[in-house]
């Protein structure tokens, strides 16, 4: 008889997280009323979080696979093989509810989780990017909100010392209840030593590894699973503290028994902390496993089976030890002072049992709890598709160079130094492509291979058009690891959204699942790993539809990469791709004509695959000097960041007869790129007009300012003051 | 040259250092486990690596500077023996007393990674040999408690006796304490013993050897090293 206390009530029920109908599956699955530690674990196994409950579904249509792909999803991170017997490990996960109500620590603790996840596999962290959206500057929580988001991102990771090399951030009105923080780790293994989570063998010790157990985190998960209204503060509680000096420890020590050949199993300890890492071993490996709670390491005294079973408290790893290897384990992990304990063993029975003080407190079926969880295939209802924008119909009162000079020291294209200086993006002297390129690309040992890597997406196109949203999202991240002379490889993606119960919304998810799937297909970019976080509302308002996107691609030959920077003077200036004017959800409508509206730019993958590959063959044989995707902000802002990484201006040429001068240099036409070259540019004229790619002579680079027919110039060093301003001025930080 | 790196919990950049040594001295240094209580025989150059050690959750070094391994690393600075620490190996350093001053948090409260200026005051000691007299070097920092603090009568002895060994200077090669990027008294970026055989500096000569990376001006600290320890 499994004792009950409290009882368990409806009103007990819903503060789970669980519906009415889903407590009845419990019921109907176990055959009697659940213990109070039964509740909490189904409550942490069901939740949206860790269930995918409500996209599982959709996320069946994502490509998974290539001849490099090592694991697909369903695993702590994604691996794919980079040659040379190495492999990189990667994933993204999002720390978004947690952030909002304790930024220093959410943010923190989302680094940890997900370098957790990579150095489980095996792998040690080479590199951190992250993707960050806040809500309004004008907002009075954003700027308490990014200080302490930047602080905990840096505060985990250097302490840590992994560099962060890249990411992005932005502002929008929508996120002002709810901000995202989107953390990606990235590591590098022997192909053939990966460790996963699939537990083999009856009767082995199950090990718990790391910091002790405390009462922080629980039902974090849950929490995460919900929205906000009021009283969100007082969730704080179910926020994780980190310890970034416990976690880089535990990795050097996981690593050396990994290396000792001790390990059968390893998970990880995060969302749903010891309940989900010992029912995803057991589950996976097609065992049961038995815990004791008895033996588990807590930071305090009187900590009750529920408040174990769901803490999340960070720094913890579960392993399936080898047999006869506990004693050389355990060694290991007492020289770097961490705890090591024997918490239970694997059965033969495949019932999950956890007993405390002598009793059974829970005894379940372990398969079922994950496979059993329910699985939605919630309505949905299409977004409803924009017109297109004519740019005539615009009334602009903005000259091109005023109007550039607003977007370049506006929020989202302001200069971000102010906060990627806070995170040491140079510790272990591989990064070879520093913060403020296309993408951050890091060096594999010695070279001369190296990993491109970049975050990024786009929520007002995915707003207006989930679909060429998430199309979107795919190519801009596949152009960027391009720009910079790089194969793409694969893809981790991090969807947030809001309450997926909403028809409205979950047509948001669909439909840019739906773009990310028919993308990474066409350009051959599989989704190896990623996370989904709904529910990221509050007062009923949701945020953007934010599918970020996190890219890895691999360049064979350092030496070879390209840099946005003009490199000097004289040069040609060629844009590659298509320039119709597209001014629907643009940038420069968004921030000169303060109108969110249009259809985004169409993504025609066929040329996003064409003109990249072109353009990587450029680099590849070094005929251009400096590379850069175009994206938001158009022509012109891409121009504008070339000269300003150089201090190098440009003469330009126009738009062609006809074009409206705004939509020629603010559009955001895609599957484009702009390039220099210093003595090659018939034979690249000659080779697109072979191929039968657009491409148009747009200046030469010289002096120090941009000049622009019939327009005021633009000079470098001034526009450059405006782009490093915003950002520290807002944080009331002065120009240092 | 018979170098050790001192390997604590939380140390980071251990592996940093010990790359360049190996890549610029020609030899690997020896890893050295902080609860041991003897460097390895014949070590010629103790280096405490940058990081957190121990998390830095009290003042920064003050438990590693309280390690095993620290009385050997005494008896050989004692001996004249040459030690290196470099940000947190430099906070250990003045923690353990083998250094005076202490470094606290930065003027503006956040930890900085960026580039920074800086001139190498003399060139008459072992670190510093292969520089040219007065050269203004580019090494990156990333600290977030890097700001050198003295009582007045130890600066004064410190600059007394030639002691400051790196200075923060300005992109026009001026020194300027107002604007130092983190507030270090006079400027301070790295200081050494009275013998001149103990360095510390908070920037990382280590992270700027490879030209690939933007720049080698950390390489003449390590071939100064090289230089002077070849016979040994």
């Amino acid at each position: 008889m499994i004792p009950n206390e409290p009882k368990i009530t409806p009103e007990l029920v819903a503060e789970h997280g669980l519906k009415p109908d889903e407590y009845e599956r419990i019921l109907k699955l176990i055959g009697r009323e659940p213990s109070f530690t039964e509740l909490g674990i189904f409550s942490a196994m069901w939740n949206e979080h860790c269930s995918y409950k409500s996209s599982r579904l959709h996320l069946r249509g994502l490509p998974t696979k290539a001849p490099w792909v090592i694991q697909g999803p369903g695993e702590n991170a994604g691996v794919i093989d980079i040659g040379d017997g190495l492999a990189a490990v990667f994933k993204m996960e999002s720390h978004n509810h947690p952030s909002y109500i304790e930024p220093y620590q959410g943010a923190g603790t989302g680094v940890g989780g997900i370098l957790r996840d990579v150095f489980t596999m095996g792998a040690r962290p080479i590199a951190a990017l992250n993707a960050l959206r806040f809500g309004d500057p004008t907002h009075p929580r954003t700027r308490h909100l990014v200080g302490g988001v930047v602080a905990g991102i840096g505060g985990y990771g250097n302490s840590f010392g992994v560099p962060t090399v890249g990411g992005l951030v932005g502002f929008h009105t929508r996120y002002d209840g709810n901000c995202l923080v989107n953390a990606m780790a990235v590591g590098l293994a022997e192909a053939d030593k990966i460790f996963y989570a699939k537990a083999t063998g009856v009767g082995l010790p199950v090990v718990y590894l790391g910091s002790k157990t405390g009462r922080d985190g629980i039902h974090g998960a849950t929490m995460a699973s919900a929205e906000f209204g009021e009283g969100a503060e007082e969730k704080r509680p179910t926020v994780q503290v980190g310890d970034p000096f416990a976690e880089k420890l535990l990795l050097e020590a996981c690593l050396e028994i990994m290396a000792a050949g001790c390990v059968v199993a390893i998970q990880d300890m995060g969302a749903a902390g010891l309940t989900c890492s010992a029912v995803e071993m057991g589950a996976k490996g097609d065992l049961g496993i038995e815990l004791n709670l008895d033996n588990v390491p807590c930071r305090e005294a009187g900590m009750s089976a529920y408040e174990m079973m769901l803490s999340e408290s960070q720094e913890r790893m579960l392993m399936v030890i080898a047999p006869g290897k506990e004693e050389q384990a355990e060694a290991i992990f007492r020289k770097w002072g961490l705890d090591f304990a024997i918490v239970g063993h694997t059965t033969d029975t495949l019932r999950f049992v956890v007993k405390h003080k002598g009793e059974v407190v829970a005894d379940l079926p372990i398969k079922e709890l994950g496979d059993e969880a329910p699985l939605y295939d919630r309505p949905w209802t299409e977004t409803p598709r924009q017109q297109r924008i004519d740019p005539a119909s615009l009334s602009i009162s903005a000259t091109v160079p005023g109007a550039l000079e607003r977007l370049i020291g506006s929020p989202d294209f302001a200069s971000k130094r102010w906060i990627w200086e806070q995170y040491d993006h140079l510790i272990l002297n591989n990064t070879v492509q520093r913060p403020g390129g296309d993408a951050a690309v890091v060096r594999v040992e010695d070279g001369p291979r190296a990993l491109a890597l970049t975050t990024d997406v786009t929520p007002r196109y995915c707003e207006a058009d989930p679909f060429e949203g998430g199309k979107q999202a795919v190519a801009e991240c596949w152009r960027n690891i391009t720009a910079v002379g790089a194969r793409p490889l694969a893809l981790t993606d991090n969807l947030n959204f809001g309450n997926p119960e909403k028809p409205e919304i979950m047509g948001q998810l669909v439909g840019c699942i739906r773009g990310i799937a028919e993308a990474a297909r066409a350009l051959d970019f599989p989704v190896v790993s990623g996370n989904v976080s709904l529910y990221n509302e509050t007062f009923g308002r949701a945020i953007l539809p934010t599918p970020t996107i996190g890219g890895v691609g691999v360049l064979t030959d350092v030496e070879k990469m390209a840099t946005l920077a003009f490199k000097d003077s004289g040069e040609t200036i060629l844009v590659i791709g298509a320039t119709t004017g597209w001014l629907g959800q643009s940038a420069f409508l968004y921030e000169i004509l303060n109108r969110e509206d249009g259809a985004p730019p169409p993504v025609d993958l066929a040329l996003e695959r064409k003109h990249g590959d072109f353009v990587r063959a450029l680099i590849d044989e070094g005929l251009v000097t400096a590379v850069h995707d175009v994206s938001d902000g158009g022509l012109l802002v891409a121009l504008a960041e070339m000269a300003m990484a150089s201090g190098i201006g440009a003469t330009l040429i126009g738009p062609p007869a006809g074009m409206n001068p705004h939509a020629f240099w603010f559009g955001e036409d895609q599957a484009r790129y702009v390039v220099t070259t210093a003595s090659a540019k018939s034979a690249i004229l000659k080779r697109a007009e072979a191929a039968g790619i657009p491409i148009a002579k747009l200046g030469s680079t010289g002096g120090d300012r941009l000049n622009l027919p019939g327009e005021r110039p633009i000079i470098v060093d001034a526009l450059r003051e405006r782009h490093e301003a915003w950002l520290p001025i807002y944080m009331g930080a002065g120009r240092m | 040259m018979k170098s050790a790196v001192i390997l604590f919990p939380g140390s980071n950049r251990e592996g940093d250092v010990a790359r360049a040594i190996a890549g610029i001295c020609g030899t690997k240094p020896n890893i050295v486990w902080h609860a041991d209580s003897e460097l390895p025989p014949g070590t010629d150059l103790v280096v405490l690596p940058g990081g957190f050690s121990y998390g830095d959750y009290l003042r920064c070094g003050a438990i590693a500077a309280r390690a095993g391994i620290m009385p050997a690393v005494h008896a050989h600075a004692a001996k004249g023996g040459l030690v290196l620490g470099i940000c947190n190996g430099f906070q250990i350093l003045c923690e353990s007393g083998l250094l005076p001053g202490v470094l606290v948090r930065n003027a503006r409260l956040r930890f900085i990674c960026r580039e920074a200026l800086l001139r190498v005051e003399r060139i008459d000691t072992p670190f510093t040999r292969r520089y040219a007299k007065n050269a203004i070097v580019r090494f990156p920092v990333a600290h977030g408690e890097g700001n050198y603090t003295a009582d007045a009568e130890t600066l004064r002895r410190l600059e007394g006796d030639g002691r400051v060994i790196f200075r923060y200077v300005t992109a026009s090669g001026q020194r300027d304490d107002e604007q130092v990027l983190n507030g270090a008294a006079n400027s301070i970026a790295g200081i050494a013993s009275e013998k001149l055989n103990v360095l510390g500096l908070m920037p990382h000569p280590e992270n700027h050897v490879d030209p690939l990376l933007g720049s080698t001006d950390g390489r003449p600290l390590f071939e100064s090293l090289a230089s002077v320890l070849e016979r040994a």
